[in-house]
């Protein structure tokens, strides 16, 4: 395999390039791209997707304002775009595997807002039973396989489900969200090199918001095209404009396609950024207040909009019976939520291993 | 080599361990083994010798060395329904995939509400005695033992080398299996087990009256060495193998305390919040008004294990250390 170029962006809202290839890795014409052709009735789905995700999100700053869902809340506003396009590159047998900021990635993999929401409170009706909160969603039946609030702890799990799932001869890909920060943990440069060494179909999404907690990824990375250091270990890697849910959802399809045809893992570096702070604790200090701004100008909800209302493919009338059905959604999440049973403390003690409580179903 | 046959009266704890890998590769295609060097090399302590022959690269896999890649790759690969063991050369390698068995392993279940059992073995050595100095010696198993959401087994004997492993991957939850490095090599006869081999019950090695030895792994011949010594003086001392480190079978603990009002633990980890404490408190909690004299305890030294051959036996939980603490427990 030929050194890979870097083709470094700056860190500019206005990704000049998106979709940049950032690794000169062969590949065949059998995996060159076949993504759905762009339809009204798709671009209205994916727009429908980002916003429930966005009112999900509003909704949860307020209810965490007024103290009725507590502990860490990592919102995703801003970066629907990912879970949205890559969620649609994958079938409902395919693995994901998430971090502590995974809203976004589990409402896109189809988990209810009810589930969601219901767990956010703590209650039995959660996707988690109430155990796991906002930063451990899990549903097994959606192989959504959560929620890992450690950086970059997901991604040795995510080769491992690769792994069984190639063992027993599926077709399955595992995709595994990790952030910008993961680069400088272990587990992340462990897992490129386990999965490249054995080929595993793992679709490796980086959501690159530029900042790792406080801190900017100029300050936590020696060397910053994340793409080009992916590709250093033998997989193909691409860079993706993460404000454009077709752009994300084009190279998701590709990438895909590609480890499904056997070519081992891919790496999607995700231009993104979060419009929120780090999390409902964080102040956000150590951001420059025009920075955001700018990137607000690529609102992913706004720039698919504009798209569509310039083609002529969504009108005023449209726009308000999606929001309208999204807020009917999210408040009925929220009042299922409100009267859900709290678990029993007797049962305290649940879970901990397979003998001590009956699994949810 | 097959110790299933009934033609060689002798066998190792690690050929006992083989073959219960091979047992285990055998009757359960979901069964892989993962590990550094548990392929070409055959084990870094010969257990998983030949059966890459036998069984392929696939299902004998062996990893770079990273240990909280594959011990993370065998949870997901659990999570998917296989069913893996992998083997870390030692426990004090085992640190760098503490966030994988702590945080996900131990975890995931509890987390997910109930959905995501992790069926999945862990394997590797532990313990000190073969002057691998400070960091290839400890005994860090107790602290595994304190996490809620694994079980920990400690093999001490060839029929638990050989009969431990199938319930452990029967087991819906992350098993680990902590073999200490001075065992592989001890031979006997194979017996046939009595019983299937159950996770949750200690043992009674050595049925006594005077005084109850307590211990576990490669603390349990240097407890039955001393045992024999102390009969030879006229007390009866009973030797419990822990065998599961977590859950602990309390009411074993409990049962020969009250047979012999005395108690001693003998655990070659450190003093100091180690297993033998725990093992104390519980002592102290449940059978208080039982004891004739102090609990004892028969640990290492605290100190990094040293390389040199008499610091590292100086440091180490010896026979004649546990014969003078039975003494003061007894006199």
């Amino acid at each position: 395999m030929s050194a890979a170029r870097s083709t470094r962006m700056r860190n500019d809202p206005a990704h000049p390039k998106s979709g940049t290839k950032t690794t000169t890795t062969k590949r065949s014409a059998s995996t060159e791209s076949r993504a759905r052709q762009p339809s009204t009735g798709h671009r209205t789905d994916l727009l429908e997707s980002m916003l429930r995700i966005r009112h999900f999100e509003e909704r949860c700053v307020e209810l965490y304002s007024a103290a009725k869902i507590r502990g860490f809340v990592h919102l995703y506003i801003g970066e629907e775009a990912v879970a949205v396009g890559v969620n649609e590159a994958l079938t409902p047998e395919d693995a994901v595997v998430s971090t502590y900021r995974e809203h976004g990635h589990a409402l896109a993999r189809g988990i209810t807002a009810d589930a969601v929401m219901a767990e956010m409170y703590g209650r039995t009706t959660g996707c988690s039973g109430g155990r796991g909160g906002s930063m451990h969603l899990f549903d097994a039946s959606r192989r959504f396989y959560g929620g890992n609030a450690i950086v970059a702890g997901g991604l040795p799990l995510a080769a491992g489900l690769a792994l069984a799932d190639r063992m027993r001869g599926r077709t399955d890909v595992t995709c595994c969200f990790f952030g910008d920060g993961a680069f400088a943990e272990g587990e992340f440069h462990e897992t490129a090199n386990l999965a490249a060494l054995w080929k595993l179909p793992l679709l490796l999404v980086c959501e690159n918001n530029l900042y790792a907690m406080g801190t900017a990824l100029e300050r936590h990375q020696a060397q910053t095209d994340l793409a080009m250091r992916a590709a250093s270990y033998g997989m193909v890697a691409w860079a993706v404009d993460g404000m454009d849910v077709e752009a994300v959802e084009q190279a998701a399809q590709r990438a895909v396609e590609g480890i499904r045809a056997g070519t081992g893992p891919h790496f999607l570096e995700m231009r993104t950024y979060r419009f929120r702070a780090h999390s409902m604790y964080d102040p956000d200090r150590y951001r420059d207040k025009a920075e955001i701004e700018q990137w607000k100008s690529r609102d992913p909800i706004s720039l698919l909009t504009d798209r569509m209302r310039e083609n002529g493919e969504l009108g005023d009338r449209e726009v308000a019976r999606i929001e309208q059905r999204i807020t009917a959604e999210i408040d009925q999440a929220v009042e299922a939520a409100e009267k859900a049973p709290e678990e029993p403390v007797e049962d305290l003690l649940h879970h901990v291993t397979s003998s001590s409580a009956e699994a949810v179903s | 080599m097959g110790v299933d046959g009934t033609h060689e009266a002798k066998t190792t704890y690690r050929e006992a361990m083989r073959e219960a890998l091979r047992e285990a590769l055998r009757s359960d295609d979901r069964v892989f083994l993962m590990g550094e060097d548990v392929g070409r090399y055959g084990g870094c302590f010969g257990v998983s010798l030949g059966l890459l022959e036998e069984f392929g690269p696939e299902r004998v896999r062996d990893t770079p060395l990273s240990e909280s890649a594959f011990v993370g790759a065998g949870i997901g690969a659990a999570l998917a329904g296989m069913r893996p063991i992998v083997e870390i050369m030692t426990v004090n390698f085992s640190l760098l995939a503490l966030d994988q068995i702590l945080n996900n392993a131990a975890t995931l279940l509890h987390m997910s509400g109930g959905q995501l059992p992790v069926p999945l073995v862990i394997r590797m050595t532990t313990g000190a005695g073969r002057q691998l100095a400070a960091q290839h010696s400890h005994s860090l198993e107790g602290w595994y033992a304190h996490i809620p959401g694994i079980r920990v087994l400690a093999p001490a004997t060839l029929e638990d080398a050989r009969h431990m492993l199938a319930p452990a991957l029967a087991d819906p939850d992350p098993v680990l299996i902590f073999e200490h490095g001075s065992l592989y090599n001890v031979s006997g006869e194979l017996l046939p087990p009595d019983a299937p081999v159950d996770l949750d019950h200690a043992a009674i090695r050595r049925p006594g009256t005077d005084i109850s030895l307590i211990t576990y792994g490669g603390s349990l011949p240097k407890a039955l060495a001393a045992a024999d010594e102390l009969a030879a003086e006229g007390i009866s001392a009973e030797v419990i193998d822990l065998r599961t480190l977590r859950p602990l079978d309390d009411e074993a603990i409990t049962a020969s305390v009250t047979r012999t009002h005395r108690a001693m633990v003998i655990d070659e980890a450190w003093r100091t919040g180690s297993l033998a404490a725990e093992v104390s408190a519980r002592i102290a909690e449940g059978s208080f008004y039982e004891l004739d004299a102090p609990v004892e305890r028969v640990c290492s030294a605290e100190v990094p294990m040293p390389y040199a051959r008499r610091l590292e036996e100086a440091a180490l939980p010896q026979t004649a250390d546990i014969v003078a603490a039975a003494h003061r427990a007894v006199d």
